[in-house]
């Protein structure tokens, strides 16, 4: 599963995307978001806040209690600022 | 009938004025054009934006605004929506939006629709950058995304 970072949540951590192969009982968006913490402080610190994030699975817009059913990629950025 | 539609990221600076000509130059012939320039603010130190996306979820969700539009707010309406990428210096647009319909209450309804929505839906994040050379990324507004 790929997974990709943006903004703060990408200077955090200090890279944009990573591939990774969670256990199967990570099953949630919540989940990996819980599981990756534990990867480095940088990843504790950026993805530690749920209320500060958003998600995105295969590239449409989630809540964190989506299921990740097979997704292939997996975002986590802060609230988007566009426009 | 379905109206032209116009949707793109920039890398360049973007040209509001030759952005219409174009738009001009290809649309289908309705009776008013609505438009709305987004620039960088003069907010507190700042001297430009650098604006961030998600390539590929960015445009696929730029190119659902049309469609969400014209199911609201008529068929037959000619759209553009640009949208800078990359550093934008104090004052230069940002994004672009025009919206013609035959009449303008459709035109106005249509061209709000599309800012709004592009502020909730698609993937972008700014980061400031200040005269003093600091810089930090921009937090949306309490209440919602900007």
């Amino acid at each position: 599963m790929k997974v990709l970072y943006f903004a703060w949540v990408r200077t955090t951590i200090g890279q944009d995307a990573e591939t990774v192969s969670p256990p199967p009982e990570v099953a949630s968006v919540d989940d990996l978001r819980r599981w990756l913490c534990a990867r480095g402080p940088g990843h504790a610190q950026a993805l530690g806040e749920p209320a500060r994030l958003r998600a995105a699975l295969d590239q449409e817009h989630v809540g964190f209690d989506a299921p990740l059913a097979g997704a292939a990629e997996v975002a986590f950025f802060p609230p988007i600022t566009g426009g | 009938m379905s109206g032209l539609t116009l949707t793109r990221l920039s890398a360049e600076p973007l040209d509001p004025m030759a952005e219409w000509a174009a738009f001009e130059g290809r649309r289908t012939g309705n009776g008013a054009v609505v438009s709305f320039l987004g620039q960088v603010r003069a907010d507190d130190g700042v001297v430009a934006l650098t604006l961030e996306h998600y390539p590929g979820m960015t445009e696929r969700r730029l190119e659902a605004l049309p469609g969400a539009a014209r199911a609201r707010h008529g068929a037959d309406l000619d759209l553009l929506v640009v949208h800078r990428v990359g550093r934008v210096d104090l004052g230069q647009p940002i994004v672009l939006v025009l919206a013609g319909a035959p009449h303008r209450d459709a035109a106005f309804a249509a061209c709000r629709f599309l800012i709004d929505r592009l502020k909730a839906e698609v993937p972008f994040w700014k980061y400031v950058h200040r005269a003093d050379g600091a810089g930090h990324w921009l937090a949306p507004p309490r209440g919602g995304a900007g």
